[in-house]
């Protein structure tokens, strides 16, 4: 056993040794592994971190929320016709589904206002949405100043908002701005509570927020005639059962839209499971095609590094004869010239990780100028090993010709080799 | 310690044979000191590497130090090469890119032994054949006499049975010749045994037995020992 260790030790130091005596060609020969690993790290960086950064939000909803929004088929959008969910299917999934809990419904109230909230004359632009009380659960978002909206603020339609934090930072308005009024087109509302800051995804600010009670947005913007944005997630009481209920609110909404047998659903049920599902398998895919390309790559360097080591066994043929005659057994040989191989290639994979890392920090730096809250890439060690691993099998493969080749030599000829 | 029984070595050049050794019969005592001679294709060069191990014969029998040698298979010839034999060429055949000390201890890596104890033993041997000043010298650094003190060195490093020396003042210039032979004689006197092979008899008359072959066959022994001196050889 010792033995074998000093054995491999000492293939470990010629392989170096001889990597260094050449270290231009060294490094020629394993471009072709630099390049391709460094690309593959940097697309799983970037992937990684884009896919961690989504899940990330996700994994806020909880695994048992589903949403319920409205839908429209290509065959509705090419008629003209956009689908809507109307605040009367929220009544009915709230007494008609049984196993369902936190019915938040949204409703969008930004497209009537424009969006636009003023405190004096400190303008803030924003999302505006109109919810209930279960919304605070359903997000896991917390009011740190005053108070979240009520159930009694809902029914009793009052005019009071709770806002983000950039919300109030552009309104210009005190760290408590509980108390104070704000103005939304021509209504005002009476500030009751300030939302825990949550920063930057893709660019936008999730505290660029203003938060009504849900009936209150329904009668400012008199959408009761209109036709309201309106989305709605719930949370099913058993997890076992989301297929269940997904199931029977589909049911009911199909029956209260009145959707014949052969039409297609104009609303859609998403567990924020799927939508995650969704994004990673979309990753997933974005990640096998480029490795796929840069497994090809790596297939032709490693076909370069087997002619290097084929001139090197032909160069080193005097040598290989020497340590035969020297009592050098095959096997010898043969695991000197196959880790000379993998070393070079798990150089070339160690280089590739680092530059690869270096260009994913670089580009999510670049593009995260331009878009705000671009998540900074995540090398999982897995991928490090993985790539670190597949060079060095690369090196092996492509190793094992040149190595028989040097094993094999008959002792008396190679030592008499020119 | 070596005996050889009607040993043959035919080569086959298309369709012609070249018969290199014919029924040579040979026997070697512990702590002789032998020249094998003859012209150039006399087939001392295809006995010396039947004898190291480098080569095995077509037909006949070769027992070294008691086990029979022919028949083994090519890693069993490099484990006995290793253990039994130490090899001096003329061209000295040593790695360029590695010190003195490297060079001598490299037969030692196929032992097993560890890099300190590889390290001790190979200045020792280099200590003996006068270089402990040029342990970390590269082979290019070193003068012709030099190198091959190492290459001696690294015959002896591992405490061969026999040194098996192949024209090794060839390249050598006639001092230096004379001071490796006056090494070689050092070295019979203290119980190596020593094959050298050389064409030349000014080198062949340090030997005190001379073998002479022609077209394949011995035409000449001479200075034969009738029995094998007391002189032990150091044992691995």
């Amino acid at each position: 056993m010792q033995e074998w260790i000093y054995a491999l030790q000492e293939c470990l130091r010629s392989a170096l040794a001889s990597v260094r005596a050449h270290t231009l060609r060294s490094f020629l020969t394993v471009l072709g592994v630099i390049i391709g690993i460094s690309s593959v790290i940097c697309v799983f960086a970037l992937m990684q971190g884009l896919t961690r950064s989504i899940t990330q939000q996700f994994e806020g909803l909880g695994s048992s929320t589903l949403t319920l929004s409205a839908y429209t088929p290509l065959s509705d959008a090419l008629r003209g016709k956009v689908n809507h969910l109307k605040p009367s299917d929220l009544e009915q999934l709230r007494y008609r589904v049984d196993g369902i809990t936190n019915i938040t419904p949204l409703v969008f109230a930004g497209a009537r206002f424009g969006a636009e909230v003023r405190n004096g004359t400190n303008i803030a632009n924003g999302q505006l949405f109109g919810t209930t009380p279960s919304y605070q659960d359903v997000n896991r978002v917390y009011p740190v100043r005053g108070r979240f909206i009520t159930r009694q603020d809902d029914e009793s339609r009052r005019r009071v908002v709770v806002l983000g934090e950039q919300m109030r930072k552009d309104l210009k308005l005190p760290e408590d701005p509980t108390g104070r009024f704000v103005q939304i087109g021509q209504e005002w509302f009476k500030v009751v509570g300030l939302l825990e800051p949550r920063g930057v995804v893709f660019g936008q600010n999730q505290d660029s927020i203003l938060l009504m009670p849900y009936q209150t947005a329904l009668a400012v913007t008199g959408v009761l005639t209109q036709q309201p944005d309106l989305w709605v997630t719930f949370s099913a009481t058993d997890s076992d059962s989301l297929d269940d209920v997904k199931h029977r609110v589909t049911a009911l909404m199909r029956r209260l839209h009145n959707l014949k047998q052969d039409q297609e659903n104009d609303f859609v049920v998403q567990s924020a499971e799927t939508i995650a599902k969704t994004i990673s398998s979309i990753s997933l895919t974005l990640t096998l095609v480029i490795s796929g390309v840069v497994g090809i790559s790596l297939l032709v360097s490693g076909v370069g590094i087997m002619n290097i080591m084929l001139v090197s066994v032909t160069e080193r043929t005097r040598e290989i004869g020497i340590a035969k005659a020297l009592g050098a057994p095959r096997q010898f040989i043969l695991i000197q010239f196959l880790i000379e191989a993998m070393v070079l290639a798990a150089l070339g994979g160690v280089i590739g990780i680092a530059l690869g890392y270096g260009m994913a920090f670089g580009l999510s730096k670049l593009i995260a100028n331009s878009l705000e809250g671009f998540p900074s890439p995540t090398v999982p060690w897995w991928a490090v090993l993985g790539s670190c691993g597949f060079s060095a099998l690369i090196g092996m493969v492509f190793g094992i010709l040149p190595a028989t080749k040097a094993a094999n030599l008959v002792p008396i000829d190679a030592l008499r080799y020119e | 310690m070596i005996e050889l029984r009607g040993i043959n070595k035919t080569y086959s050049l298309g369709a012609d044979e070249c018969r290199a050794l014919i029924d040579v019969d040979l026997d070697l005592g512990r702590g002789e000191f032998v020249a094998l001679t003859g012209p150039s294709g006399s087939g001392k060069s295809t006995l010396m590497n039947i004898l190291g191990c480098l080569d095995t014969p077509s037909a006949g029998r070769y027992v070294l130090d008691g086990d029979a040698v022919d028949g083994l298979n090519e890693d069993q010839l490099a484990r006995v090469r290793n253990r039994k034999i130490g090899f001096v060429f003329q061209n000295f055949y040593l790695m360029p890119r590695m010190s003195a000390l490297d060079n001598v201890a490299q037969p030692l890596i196929y032992r097993g032994f560890s890099p300190a104890s590889r390290r001790q033993r190979a200045a020792e041997a280099l200590q003996r054949v006068g270089l402990d000043q040029r342990l970390h010298h590269k082979p290019n650094e070193l003068s012709g006499g030099q190198r091959q003190r190492v290459a001696i060195a690294r015959a002896l490093v591992g405490r061969p049975d026999m040194l098996l020396a192949d024209e090794p003042t060839g390249n050598l210039d006639s001092r230096t010749a004379q001071e490796i032979m006056t090494l070689f004689t050092e070295l019979n006197s203290e119980g190596h045994t020593l094959v050298i092979v050389t064409h030349d008899p000014g080198i062949a008359a340090h030997c005190r037995r001379i073998i002479r072959l022609h077209d394949g066959r011995i035409v000449e022994d001479r200075g034969k020992e009738p029995t094998e001196p007391a002189v032990a050889t150091a044992h691995t």
